[in-house]
């Protein structure tokens, strides 16, 4: 029955596909409307442009009708955003891309419109507690924060690096963790230094934030901010470097940017839009690294040495290959407990991850 | 000819029309300039805000927690104080408001829901009164004491949500515990605007008749015109004061246990959003009167609702609406300079002649 079913599909995706390839006008006749929220400025240079350049990408497909809103809050406002898109717009595919968003919002918007899919980013959606039309799609960025920080390592003089960092939650701990193990996957003597500036998007303390670090000796900089344009350009003008987060930041210091941690989230929404165009049920659960391609690394700079370059080519390729675990034991947190025993290695899908609550060996800072 | 009474009526209806019609001139210019066509600018500002059963909704629930903030600045106002930390009050009810079932078991239902909002709006009024008292007692500026007590408020509450009170199931969005389904505050009837909007309109309409109808509320007015005459004349000032920045306090705390009972669910970041300081403008433009906040701050909503259209289908930065709403406070504000002088000079009331002093 199930083969059978599944079969029936193949065949009419592959009729589908043969006569989307021949007629590209079939599309066109009744464009899919798909709707884009974002919390912040669609050009902030971090989280929010990320999600704004898949989205022009998105807008490029043919039969596609792309809305979008920038800087609605986690209020109601995105309650109204939502179900405006839907009945102002006729969108039948949401983005709403804010954590935030989630609960209580996209969940009370999705139950009163259970014709329209809804896909959120951030990993929150959980079978059987949320219902079928909603779903989450989230990358492992940890990974390409563990490529950063074996660059970090290589290109480190003070042997100190600086991580500008939001909230101690789960996800951020994760890319804290990440940086600092590839670091001292170079050279174990590195330390790097962590700032908790205690919200997504707070300007003047992650100036100060910064400055704090590079006073204290810290040389290479990266960060787990909404937008890192401050931490980048004031790293930049003290002189230090710095590897990217959430979209490239080159353009703002080509000087001092080494590479950085990119979102690539194309991927992600190609996959939800083309099942929601061919009709096939709504991937509830979308994840994925490097070697699914949604995360990337932005390239190096001109200054990157050779040696840091081969290094993290080779851990990318490992990664690629799957055959590269960052989290393993036997791994310390930074009061000296074990956190990972010895012989455990954890996949980037193991679920204990999403619950980290510490900072590993070298990690200069409390949560 | 004497001026009469509908003359004051009239220009107070004219005045702010007037500057609104100037703002969306002006608007439509700006965006003629940007490459777009202005006539379908306002077309959609007005379907946005107002065009349908939809867009009224959206207008009247964005409007709603802003009554309640621009209460907590107009009260104060009228007793002579100009409080700008309702932000605080605010994020400190919905914090009260998420945490009372922490230490309570309460019934289900309304009598549950009015603890929390209770606990809500005692929260935000003790915040304020300490800021009025910290003026009346220790001489401390209002304003800047309000504006600094809000950041601690913020602190606070952040530091409880994500540490102590936290609920460990709320991983990546630091929160509190979400307030029982039985206790939350549903939608008015079947439209989708929750009961923050009542409340509001209700506050500003008692807050009306307070001052007023009321020996205290005229005393209060007394207090805001001339403190020291009010003393003088044997007013206790510190209690008035006192007691309106409480007032207003517990407006923006009730409006904090309100986004926290009807939207959020439980207390957490997302509850910082401005609606404190937007309440400030709210009450600004209404020249502090309850009154007139209720048409503002739908105004406000509706600007709100207009932009996320504007957005959507004219694909224009959030910024643009931001830029009407300038025109509109600048303008709204600036024709405060006509008054008494927009009627035709013969309904001008003649000045009666100085007269002048004759040595003796």
């Amino acid at each position: 029955m199930r083969q059978d079913l599944s079969r029936r599909r193949a065949l009419a995706q592959i009729s589908a596909a043969s006569l989307a390839t021949m007629t590209p006008w079939a599309w066109a006749q009744a464009p899919l409307s798909v709707g884009f929220i974002y919390v912040g400025p669609k050009d902030d240079f971090g989280y929010n442009q990320a999600h704004a350049e898949a989205a022009a990408e998105v807008k490029k497909m043919a039969g596609i009708k792309v809305v979008e809103e920038e800087n609605v809050p986690e209020t109601q406002a995105v309650q109204k955003s939502m179900q405006g898109m839907i009945s102002q717009d006729g969108a039948k595919l949401l983005f709403p891309t804010s954590f935030g968003y989630f609960d209580p919002h996209m969940l009370a918007v999705a139950a009163k419109n259970t014709g329209v899919r809804f896909s959120h980013c951030g990993g929150m959606w959980t079978k059987g507690k949320h219902p079928d039309n909603t779903g989450s799609f989230f990358g492992y960025i940890d990974e390409a924060q563990y490529l950063n920080g074996v660059i970090a390592g290589h290109m480190s003089k003070s042997k100190k690096l600086g991580f500008v960092a939001a909230k101690p939650i789960p996800q951020v701990l994760r890319n804290i963790n990440a940086y600092t193990l590839g670091a001292r996957s170079v050279d174990p003597s590195i330390t790097c230094s962590v700032i908790f500036t205690g919200d997504w998007s707070m300007a003047v303390k992650e100036a100060e934030a910064t400055n704090g670090l590079a006073d204290q000796g810290a040389d290479v900089f990266t960060m787990h901010v909404d937008g890192p344009k401050v931490v980048v350009e004031t790293a930049a003008k003290r002189g230090k470097m710095v590897c990217g987060y959430h979209a490239s930041q080159a353009k703002l210091a080509p000087a001092a940017y080494l590479t950085g941690a990119e979102w690539n989230w194309i991927t992600a929404y190609k996959q939800i839009i083309d099942a929601a165009r061919s009709g096939k049920p709504h991937p509830n659960f979308v994840r994925g690294g490097l070697k699914d391609g949604f995360v990337k690394t932005s390239a190096y700079g001109s200054m990157v040495s050779e040696a840091a370059r081969k290094n993290a080519d080779a851990v990318k390729a490992k990664m690629v290959a799957g055959t590269f675990d960052i989290f393993a034991g036997e791994l310390k947190d930074n009061t000296g407990k074990v956190v990972i025993p010895k012989g455990k290695a954890f996949k980037q899908t193991d679920i204990e991850l999403e619950g980290m609550n510490y900072l590993v060996e070298g990690v200069v800072g409390k949560i | 000819m004497a001026r009469r009474a509908w003359h004051d009526v009239a220009e107070a209806f004219a005045l702010p029309l007037l500057a609104l019609g100037g703002a969306l001139l002006l608007f439509g210019a700006f965006v003629w300039f940007g490459g777009h066509n202005p006539l379908e600018v306002w077309q959609l500002l007005f379907v946005g805000a107002f065009g349908d059963a939809f867009s009224w909704q959206n207008t009247l629930q964005r409007a709603a927690p802003l009554m309640l903030t621009a209460l907590c600045v107009a009260l104060p106002a009228r007793a002579g104080l100009v409080i700008i930390g309702g932000e605080g009050a605010l994020v400190l009810g919905g914090l009260a408001c998420a945490v009372v079932p922490y230490f309570v078991a309460l019934p289900a239902g309304l009598a549950g829901t009015s603890v929390l909002l209770l606990a809500a709006a005692l929260a935000g009024a003790l915040w304020i009164a300490l800021a009025g008292a910290l003026r009346q007692f220790r001489g401390v500026n209002e304003t800047i004491s309000s504006l600094l007590l809000g950041y601690t408020a913020i602190a606070l509450f952040k530091h409880w949500v994500e540490g102590p009170l936290r609920d460990p199931a709320s991983l990546n969005k630091p929160s509190t515990l979400p307030l029982d389904e039985a206790l939350r505050i549903g939608t008015l009837g079947s439209y989708d605007v929750h009961w923050g909007l009542a409340w509001g309109v209700a506050l500003c309409l008692l807050a009306a008749l307070w001052l007023s109808y009321t020996t205290n509320g005229f005393a209060t007015r007394i207090v805001g015109g001339n403190a020291r005459a009010a003393r003088l004349v044997g007013l206790p000032a510190n209690r008035l004061i006192i007691t309106a920045c409480a007032i207003g306090g517990a407006s923006a705390g009730l409006a904090g246990g309100i986004e926290v009972a009807a939207v959020h669910t439980s207390a957490n970041a997302s509850l910082i959003a401005g609606l404190g300081y937007a309440g400030i403008l709210v009450s600004f433009v209404a020249r502090h009167n309850p009154l007139a906040i209720i048409p503002v701050a739908i105004l406000f909503g509706g600007f709100g609702a207009a932009g996320s259209l504007l957005q959507r289908r004219m694909g224009l930065p959030d910024a643009s609406v931001q830029v009407l709403l300038g025109f509109a406070f600048v303008l709204i504000l600036a024709s405060e300079a006509l008054r008494g002088r927009l009627l035709p000079f013969s309904l001008m009331p003649q000045r009666a002649p100085i007269p002048t002093a004759k040595p003796a």
